[in-house]
């Protein structure tokens, strides 16, 4: 008899490419973890991952095509957006993609997603940035200055809204989050030690002792 | 401050790591998965892993190691070798590849560059580009299918020109890798990595010619490339990543410790 897989924490197939790094870096800590665009298992997870590389416009579309937007939504346990999925939390985003119009975003956070002035610098901003974190629990037992793995081209600005900071010719959000929702500018799959240790902390959150 | 990269480069055959001195002979210096861990945990900031004999031979690499390196590190990796399709890029990226780096086939068919970037966004297409210092003419020159002597020809291109081409059609880093200089150890060519930074609006990554801790110190400083990319001297034991990058640190080179 087959039963229905089930999983403490949700990683969201948003149709990306790239989504098995983040569930390595899960599996890496043991945690219970399951790849799924099956709506109940969301519903039903203790925590949700909302991953995402490539660009806004194609994230969102295949959230819409999957009938994902609105169950997002209404999600209330903690949920990570991770890079792009961090940027898919914000109201909209100017990553245009060719497309006439700004891309409206999950709206969960009330940041618009702009491109990263870099004062000339090269970008993507591509590499180990150091960051400035909160206290939020997201960055418990994570040093001021630490170095974690980002690849972008836009950002969140600073707002209330920010939870770290990173600087690349200018200071921008390297984390957000309002409620039950956060998002990591960087790829804490990716960034050694730090990451993992964020990861960690994110798989401590549940509905009662949330964000 | 952004740090700049230490990276290994594990050229791959037939599921080994090899290496050998300008392109030939090459000798098998060890197995993928634990090569690349111990490179992670000795504070490497990146991995390459190039299939050398991919684009030359019409073939793709086997891709079950890129998983399984995915699984096992926890920091960034890019995936080269005879990556011809969206298709292959795709399969790429699924088993845990952050980037794939594309050379010969960008040339034979530069448009791949604009489809994957439409595909992925260019944050994750690297272009390879292969350069040598023409003597006869005076001009750096971009050569194609390198992985193989026997395959390995001129191209129309000279180096300026191609670095400009890539990043008009939506790259989102560079490698160059000087030929010339390539696994002798002298030094990485600061001269033309210089012009083409002068071109390169996206991350360059230097390859070629790193032989003592002193040549990343000069890349960084004098070239400022964002990357540096070296095999021989990680691989013989030359040079431990961790002694390197206290050195690079004491000479004001933002490093990641």
């Amino acid at each position: 008899m087959t039963t229905q897989p089930t999983a403490e924490t949700v990683i969201i197939d948003t149709g990306c490419a790239n989504l098995s790094s983040v569930r390595y870096a899960f599996e890496r800590l043991n945690a219970d973890v399951l790849v799924t665009d099956d709506p109940a298992l969301i519903k039903g997870a203790k925590r949700v991952v909302l991953p995402g590389v490539g660009s806004a416009g194609a994230a969102m579309a295949s959230l819409e095509q999957k009938s994902l937007i609105e169950l997002i939504q209404g999600l209330t346990q903690p949920v990570l957006g991770v890079c792009l999925g961090m940027q898919m939390l914000g109201r909209l985003s100017k990553e245009r993609g060719g497309k006439s119009e700004d891309c409206q975003c999950l709206d969960l956070v009330p940041v618009d997603i702009e491109e990263l002035d870099s004062q000339g610098q090269p970008l993507p901003h591509m590499g180990w940035n150091q960051i400035t974190v909160s206290n939020h629990p997201l960055f418990e037992g994570i040093e001021q200055g630490s170095y974690v793995y980002f690849v972008h081209s836009y950002r969140a600005p600073l707002s209330d809204y920010t939870l770290a900071q990173c600087d690349y010719g200018e200071r921008f959000s390297a984390a957000i989050g309002k409620d039950n929702f956060m998002g990591v500018q960087f790829h804490p799959e990716k960034s050694a030690a730090v990451g993992a240790k964020i990861l960690a902390n994110f798989l401590k959150m549940n509905s009662e002792n949330g964000a | 401050m952004l740090a700049k990269r230490i990276v290994p480069c594990l050229d791959v055959k037939d599921g080994k790591v090899v290496k050998g001195v300008q392109f030939r002979n090459h000798e098998i210096v060890g197995d993928i998965v634990p090569l690349s861990a111990r490179y992670a945990q000795e504070g490497a900031d990146e991995l390459v892993f190039y299939d050398i004999t991919a684009s030359a031979h019409e073939r793709v690499v086997d891709k079950s190691w890129v998983s399984r390196v995915a699984e096992q590190i926890d920091i960034p990796f890019c995936v080269a070798g005879g990556i011809k399709t969206v298709a292959q890029a795709r399969e790429l990226l699924a088993f845990g590849a952050d980037k794939i780096s594309i050379n010969s086939p960008a040339i034979s068919d530069p448009s791949l560059i604009e489809r994957m970037q439409d595909e992925f966004g260019r944050q994750c297409i690297v272009i390879g580009i292969d350069s040598y210092f023409d003597a006869e003419t005076g001009t750096y020159k971009v050569k194609q299918f390198t992985g193989d002597e026997a395959a390995t020809k001129e191209t129309q291109w000279y180096t300026q020109d191609w670095v400009e081409e890539v990043q008009k059609r939506g790259c989102g880093e560079i490698v160059l890798n000087v030929m010339n200089q390539d696994g002798v150890r002298q030094g990485y060519d600061i001269k033309q990595l210089s012009i083409v930074r002068s071109l390169c609006d996206v991350p360059l990554i230097a390859s070629g010619g790193a032989g003592t801790m002193e040549h990343f110190k000069d890349v960084f400083q004098l070239a400022r490339v964002d990357a540096a990319l070296a095999a021989s001297v990680f691989h013989k034991g030359i040079i431990d990543i961790g002694e390197l990058k206290a050195y690079l640190a004491e000479q004001n080179v933002a490093t990641r410790l």
